[in-house]
């Protein structure tokens, strides 16, 4: 089982290291720039240490990535695994027969309902993700106005966002948030619910959009029903078009974000891999922290070449 | 002359008996929505409101377009199940051929003329999938589930390539230039409402009062007896495919300027709605019967449904679906009677 812990020279464990990556596939800009983000670590790192090999395989359902696991253990060979699960509960089991066979296993982001079966945990930081934009909005509102928000989809990781978003409000009695909805992650959904928004609050004073690419949608609606109330629409996740216009000053609605970058990706691959090669282990968790993104510091969360 | 006596007495009785009770079947669905509409206002003042209902009416475009090519599909006995990767690969190459044009492979064009290429492009990619749809199904003999069940496949893959995974987004002049297309109201309707009735209306046409339109309902009733009765069933079924696509077009073209861009998510399950816009209010999914109007009350009912789920919040939001199907269900289930 701890075959990778003996310790060995850099140049020889390269030659053994077989890394195995299995993502979601680009259905939507986020998990575009997963997988974007996936090949970037491959490309870079297959480059630094000859001899190592990284295998990025994209699955869109659960079983389809559980088939993956098998046939990345079996005909890959692989001894090390990073992956992103579709599904927690149902890629538990799968993963932990991966593991059980001496793969060192790093999760990414959704985690698995059993830890056991996983030697690292990498993830975005669900709750600042909430937490920062309900600070920002309270304090750019002086504690007192009306918030709409557009969920993402019935998800736990959309419920400890809004969760930790709900927290930072009930300590502003006089911000009153009017409803929360789903728009899926999606513009067309985001679209529809804000204007049903518009026509149903008469005043609002800021959107929590919870999503870049929703906040398109919000910002369309908007723009169409001609409303002059809304001073601000914050969204979520650092997309590169939301990230440009905070860095240009150009878009009045859009002044701040909050990242969460799939980035992830590339730092889970490379800790991993730079690790196993060492013979270490990863900590058992590892957040990478979202952080509010303004004029400021724009620039760093800005990667023009990636789709997200 | 007792035969004689109780046809003169009886039979006008009977027969406007007969003919109000299919006419209130033939309302129900009508009905449906009247009360849905009436549930609306008292949940929420704002309902009734005239932005409120032309926003309906606007989104129900797409849909209620797609759905009234659908409709010739589903009554000659077939299915698209392609239509809204279809939509979404159609906005984008449109928007990636626009772009190109606008980034200098277009000379000297007027951006005008640009957006006159582009649309042209979309009416003509759905034209050809269409085509291509047909043919596979009745040259290539293959169920139309399967050919079609491929292409969604196919379309939304090809989408993600062109836009890197990302979003595929409109040149910002040829945007704002495209923009009242969704956004403008003429005579207080926006655009995509009267386009909407433009297309139900000349589809009901072509199905109830032209030779091709009986010849779909044939195909779909008995389609060995159509060949039978030399119906050139192979012709007919691939120009339903084709108008279904050039329906598709045409919604694309009402789609693109409203957020001026494509992404992978765009169009998604957008068949599902469609197909459930022909057959909530009537048209049978085994072919040969349907109404264009039944396929326009079912694509408004279906945003009526999900307008009052957003306007209200007495239910959990997590149900939102649930309240959809049984509200769907519950039309179909007033609609039985009908074969």
């Amino acid at each position: 089982m701890q075959a990778w812990a003996l310790p060995s020279a850099q140049a020889q464990a390269a030659e053994k290291l077989v890394v195995g990556v299995a993502i979601p596939t680009a259905t939507h800009s986020f998990t575009s720039g997963i997988v974007w983000w996936a090949n970037q670590a491959k490309a870079e790192l297959e480059k630094a240490h000859p001899g190592l090999k990284i295998i990025v395989k994209t699955a869109a359902t659960a079983p389809e990535q559980a088939n993956q696991l098998q046939d990345m253990l079996t005909v890959n060979k692989i001894n090390t695994l990073v992956i992103f699960p579709i599904e927690s509960a149902s890629l538990t089991q799968p993963v932990a027969q991966v593991k059980n066979k001496g793969v060192y296993v790093t999760v990414v982001d959704r985690g698995l309902t059993n830890t056991q079966s996983q030697d690292a945990y990498i993830a975005g930081d669900n709750t600042a993700f909430g937490k920062l934009p309900a600070e920002y909005l309270a304090k750019s509102l002086n504690g007192k106005g009306n918030i709409v928000v557009l969920r993402g989809m019935p998800t736990t990781l959309d419920n400890e966002r809004y969760d930790a978003f709900s927290a930072v409000m009930k300590g502003h009695p006089e911000i009153k948030v009017l409803d929360a909805k789903y728009g899926n992650w999606n513009r067309d959904d985001a679209f529809k619910v804000m204007q049903d928004y518009l026509t149903r609050f008469k005043q609002i004073d800021a959107v929590w959009a919870a999503d870049d690419d929703m906040a398109i949608g919000v910002q369309k609606a908007i723009a169409q029903a001609k409303r002059t109330d809304i001073k601000q629409v914050f969204g979520g996740a650092g997309a590169k078009g939301a990230v440009k216009k905070i860095m240009d000053g150009s878009d009045p609605l859009i002044v701040a974000d909050v990242s969460y970058s799939p980035k992830f990706m590339y730092d889970a691959i490379k800790l991993t891999t730079e690790a196993r090669l060492k013979g270490d282990k990863l900590p058992a968790n590892t957040i990478i922290p979202s952080v509010l993104i303004t004029r400021e510091n724009a620039k760093q969360f800005y990667f023009p070449n990636s789709p997200f | 002359m007792q035969p004689a006596r109780t046809d003169t007495t009886v039979s006008p009785l009977a027969t406007a008996v007969a003919r109000f009770g299919a006419r209130i079947k033939g309302l129900g669905p009508v009905l449906g929505l009247l009360s849905l509409c009436i549930a609306g206002t008292l949940l929420n003042g704002d309902f009734a409101t005239l932005d409120n209902l032309m926003n309906v009416l606007t989104r129900t475009a797409f849909i209620g377009i797609i759905a009234v090519g659908m409709t010739f599909v589903i009554i000659s006995g077939g299915i698209d199940l392609s239509v809204g990767s279809m939509a979404a690969l159609i906005a984008g190459c449109m928007i990636y051929f626009m772009n190109a044009l606008a980034q200098g492979a277009g000379g000297n064009l007027a951006p005008i003329t640009m957006l006159v290429l582009g649309i042209a492009m979309a009416l003509i990619l759905g034209a050809g999938f269409g085509l291509m749809h047909g043919l596979l199904i009745s040259k290539g003999n293959i169920e139309p589930f399967i050919v079609t069940l491929g292409t969604l496949g196919i379309f939304r893959a090809v989408l993600t390539y062109l836009a890197d995974g990302g979003a595929l987004t409109l040149d910002a002049t040829l945007s704002e230039l495209y923009s009242p297309v969704y956004y403008t109201s003429v005579l207080g309707a926006p655009i995509p409402i009267w386009i909407f009735l433009f297309v139900a209306a000349a589809g009901a046409v072509i199905l109830n009062r032209t030779t091709f339109g009986r010849h779909v309902q044939a195909i779909g009733s008995n389609e060995q007896v159509a060949r039978y009765a030399a119906i050139n069933v192979d012709r007919v079924k691939i120009a339903t495919y084709m108008l279904l696509g050039v329906c598709v077009g045409i919604a694309t073209v009402l789609y693109v300027p409203r957020l001026g861009s494509a992404t992978p998510t765009t169009g998604l399950l957008w068949e599902l709605e469609a197909i459930a816009a022909v057959v909530v209010v009537g048209t049978a999914l085994k072919g040969g019967e349907g109404r264009i109007v039944g396929t326009v009350i079912g694509a408004i009912l279906l945003s009526v449904i999900s307008n009052i789920l957003n306007l209200t919040s007495i239910i959990s939001v997590y149900l939102n679906a649930a309240v959809q199907g049984v509200v769907i269900i519950a039309v179909a289930f007033l609609q039985r009677g009908r074969k």
